[in-house]
């Protein structure tokens, strides 16, 4: 009864947002207010059409109702309450519908908040926004259906999936479902799909409203950067928590010791995070400069092109194998959909062109201006290059025959030198000025980062004699952490002379007056402790496996590790424990008992590795069990020792902390922010 | 200073020791012995598992893998060196067992186009910047020019005041 009615409601919710597509180009084209007021409407009203379904799905989920097929799938008896309730996004008829829920409440929340405000953008918003909306709620409710039966029909050996009883079909109710995969059942659940969906879905509202303004040729002023600029903010910490998150889950469940294999997947992820942090910089410079307004549109084209192609990779498996492609309708259906956004998309902004003349021209190659081209330049050579490795194993099975792997190795090669550029210019591209800048006042600013991060360097790089690679990775870091630290040291200080604050006043009021400022300096901030963890990650990391009897010692990186018993008992969500009782000592003493774990859950005959972490800020010791004999006298274990990977985290919560600092709405100055403001172009330094 | 001495040639004797590990290691290579797990996992890590998608031979669970891993080690202890281990696994699972892709044939292609891409991306950047300087000053409505044209503006009106 329950999943009928979630079934009407969707199809209620299809109907509706295809017919506030259409209204609303209608109303647009023609003119005519009261198609767009009634498909804002109809847009609004998919919101609740469209929660309906969802609330179903994880009642249905909670409560055990295996007679639909995707909840006999991704849930079980086993499951604790959280999981069953997280399993909505844990496979893939749920996850698209949660993924047309969130854009729909997205769209609804737009269409309320800036309704009065952007009145000639909003048909062509509504129209942009349902369009893809429809397109998803479409595939939920055509290709990949959640309420669909399982259903038994005489005579035959598998059993049917269907929406409505088939021809001598009988009911078919399981006793106990699948469950979600064994590697999901883990508490970053709850974190990195839905964050990761927030921030692929949270790129359609600047999308929706640069095409809005293309069509109606308001892309002449620049409102619609205005207008969406916290969404953009939005969608991309979303996917920064993500891209984050999904590290530190693979770094606690993969078992392999690293949070980033260059996954298709993952590198799905990272691609619209790369042009969207690009379109983040290039529209700074049309707010300031009144330039770059091409770039914009062809980078927020790409990031939601890009997002969309992301969805396509995660949900259809098509790198891994061409033959996934065309299994179900889905990837066909998608790729569609990609290639017509963005082609469609192209052609708009072509049409387009001419009103996305840059106001100023460029005064001198120093400047901030040819710092952000070249900075966007290379986000894009990056993109490309993780473009390419990811779908070159598809080309090639395409071209040649030939399966090929493109693995770690190919990725750090090429994108390590580009990400090596970008954050060398993140230390110096602030320090420079809109229009231009003499050289010797730039050589003035940097001079000091410059000499103590070599200093820096140069000890590190005598008392350790590392890959010259790292020391040089260090000084980088080094470099760019105290050019950053020079900035707000500057702020601080010009505040205490000029209104004799003390300095933690001082700091408060610097970043509250410049907010986006020093918001922004502190996302750098996380992003130069990630690159130190990154760093520590690829020169630094060290491991050993090897078998150790009872009492034994396997030593790695001045650590020893003995193993002094093995323990077995049952776990729960269905799961036998095989746990080693370890501790962990360095040069002598102690420090840590650790238990690495194996945990195998039986029905999906699948074992999972927990390790045992001794995590500090300069370094993690990983332990894994790998195996054991029979009698538990002696078992295989294998160590990392990884340097600085905690950095990744942290620089993660900083750049969120940054994120919300930017963000931070200033009542008092709300109305004058976004205007091309004198003393920006002469205020630095 | 007996203490001391004591001290140098425990340091020595450390260092020493670790010249002669390092030596035992390289003997290893390519010589009949019995190979350790380290051994195995440095070569199984340049290979990816011949079966299950994108994952890395060294750490893949199924127990395929754990069979070829125990090949790797049948190998190394029968004296094969590492490369030819891992051209054995290509020429008997193709191309796809390589983590990093070959530089030759069409394969070659993943390698070249990121670094003309890079290229072209320079010289994009570098016409970008030319052609801003050039086109001198476009004005449009949102310029900053009123407060030019009002100064401007407040000299002529002060000059023909002077001029009467």
């Amino acid at each position: 009864m329950l999943a009928e009615i979630g079934l009407i409601s969707l199809t209620i919710a299809f109907i509706f947002s295809l017919y506030a597509t259409f209204a609303s180009v209608y109303g647009g084209w023609r003119g005519r207010l009261l198609w767009v007021e009634s498909a804002r409407n109809a847009a609004l009203l998919v919101v609740p059409l469209l929660t309906i379904p969802v609330i179903v799905i994880v009642y249905s989920l909670y409560t055990f109702d295996f007679s639909l097929a995707y909840v006999y799938d991704v849930s079980s008896r086993a499951m604790s309450p959280f999981l069953r309730v997280a399993a909505l996004w844990g496979g893939q008829q749920g996850s698209v519908l949660f993924w047309a829920w969130l854009m729909a409440a997205f769209v609804g929340i737009v269409l309320l908040r800036k309704w009065d405000r952007d009145r000639e953008l909003m048909p062509y918003v509504i129209f942009v926004s349902m369009l893809t909306t429809t397109f998803f709620v479409g595939v939920v409710l055509f290709i990949t259906n959640p309420f669909m039966r399982l259903w038994h029909i005489e005579g035959a050996a598998e059993l049917t999936q269907a929406l409505f009883q088939p021809l001598t079909s009988m009911p078919y109710l399981p006793e106990d479902g699948n469950g979600l995969n064994p590697l999901l059942r883990h508490f970053g659940m709850i974190g990195h799909p839905p964050t990761t969906y927030l921030g692929f879905t949270g790129f359609v509202i600047p999308f929706a409203f640069a095409m809005a303004a293309l069509i109606t040729g308001q892309s002449r002023r620049d409102e619609w950067i205005l207008t969406t600029r916290r969404w953009t903010l939005f969608a991309w910490i979303f996917l920064s928590i993500g891209l984050i998150l999904g590290g530190r889950w693979a770094y606690d469940v993969l078992g392999w010791g690293g949070f980033w294999g260059w996954d298709p997947v993952e590198n799905a992820m990272l691609m619209p995070w790369l042009t969207g942090t690009a379109f983040l910089h290039s529209v700074m410079m049309t707010e300031k400069r009144g330039m770059m307004k091409k770039w914009n549109m062809a980078l927020i084209i790409l990031t939601y092109s890009l997002s969309l192609f992301g969805t396509f990779i995660t949900r259809t498996g098509v790198i891994s194998s061409v033959h996934a492609f065309a299994k179900t309708a889905l990837g066909p259906a998608f790729f569609a959909f990609i290639g017509f956004t963005f082609l469609g998309s192209l052609t708009i902004l072509y049409l387009r062109w001419d009103t996305l003349k840059s106001e100023h021209s460029l005064e001198s190659f120093i400047s901030r201006e040819a710092a952000f081209v070249l900075q966007n330049m290379l986000f894009l050579a990056v993109t490309f290059a993780v473009f390419w490795g990811t779908v070159f194993p598809l080309i090639s099975e395409l071209v040649t025959g030939t399966k090929i792997t493109v693995g770690p190795p190919y990725f750090q090669r090429v994108t390590g030198p580009l990400f090596f550029a970008l954050v060398l210019l993140m230390g110096i591209a602030p320090l420079v000025a809109w229009r231009k800048q003499a050289a010797r006042t730039l050589g003035k600013a940097i001079w000091f980062p410059f000499a103590a991060s070599l200093g820096i360097a140069a000890i590190w790089g005598a008392s350790h004699r590392m890959h010259p690679a790292s020391i040089f990775g260090l000084w980088l870091v080094a470099f760019v952490l105290s050019a950053i630290l020079a900035e707000f040291w500057k702020g601080v200080q010009a505040r205490r002379t000029t209104r004799n604050e003390n300095p933690f006043t001082a700091l408060f009021n610097l970043i509250g007056r410049n907010h986006r400022r020093y918001g922004g300096y502190i996302i750098h901030l996380g992003v130069v402790l990630i690159a130190t963890g990154v760093i520590g990650d690829a020169y630094f990391k060290q491991e050993t496996q090897g078998t150790i009897s009872q009492g034994e010692v396997l030593s790695v990186g001045g650590y020893q590790l003995e193993f002094r018993e093995l323990l077995g008992y049952p776990g729960s969500d269905g799961r036998q424990i095989v746990e080693a009782v370890t501790s962990l000592s360095q040069d002598g003493p102690i420090i840590r008992e650790l238990t690495p774990r194996r945990d195998y859950f039986v029905v999906q005959e699948q074992p999972v590795t927990v390790p045992g972490v001794y995590s500090t800020p300069g370094v993690d010791v990983y332990v894994m069990l790998i195996g054991w004999d029979d009698l538990g006298t002696s078992a295989t274990f294998k160590i990392y020792v990884n340097s600085l990977i905690n950095w990744v985290w942290i620089g993660g919560i900083v750049m969120i902390l940054g994120t919300m600092i930017a963000t931070w709405s200033n009542p008092a100055r709300r109305e004058t922010t976004y205007v091309l403001k004198p003393e920006v172009l002469t205020s630095q330094p | 200073m007996q203490n001391m001495k004591r001290k140098f040639i425990l340091l020595l004797s450390i260092i020493l020791a670790s010249f002669f590990a390092v030596s035992v290691v390289s003997a290893q290579d390519g010589q009949p012995g019995d190979p350790t797990d380290n051994d195995v996992i440095r070569v199984a890590k340049q290979l990816y598992c011949p079966v299950c998608p994108n994952t890395p031979l060294d750490v893949c669970e199924t127990k395929a893998c754990e069979d070829w891993r125990a090949q790797i080690r049948d190998q190394l202890s029968q004296g094969w060196t590492d490369q030819q281990i891992i051209d054995y696994f290509v020429t008997q699972y193709g191309e796809r067992v390589l983590a990093e892709p070959q530089r030759k044939g069409f394969t070659s292609l993943v390698w070249f186009l990121p670094l003309v891409v890079v290229l072209i991306g320079i010289g994009i950047v570098f016409e970008i910047l030319k052609s801003w300087r050039k086109q001198k000053t476009v004005t449009t409505a949102a310029s900053p020019a009123p407060e030019i044209s009002k100064d401007l503006l407040e000299k002529i009106e002060r000059e023909i005041r002077e001029l009467g």
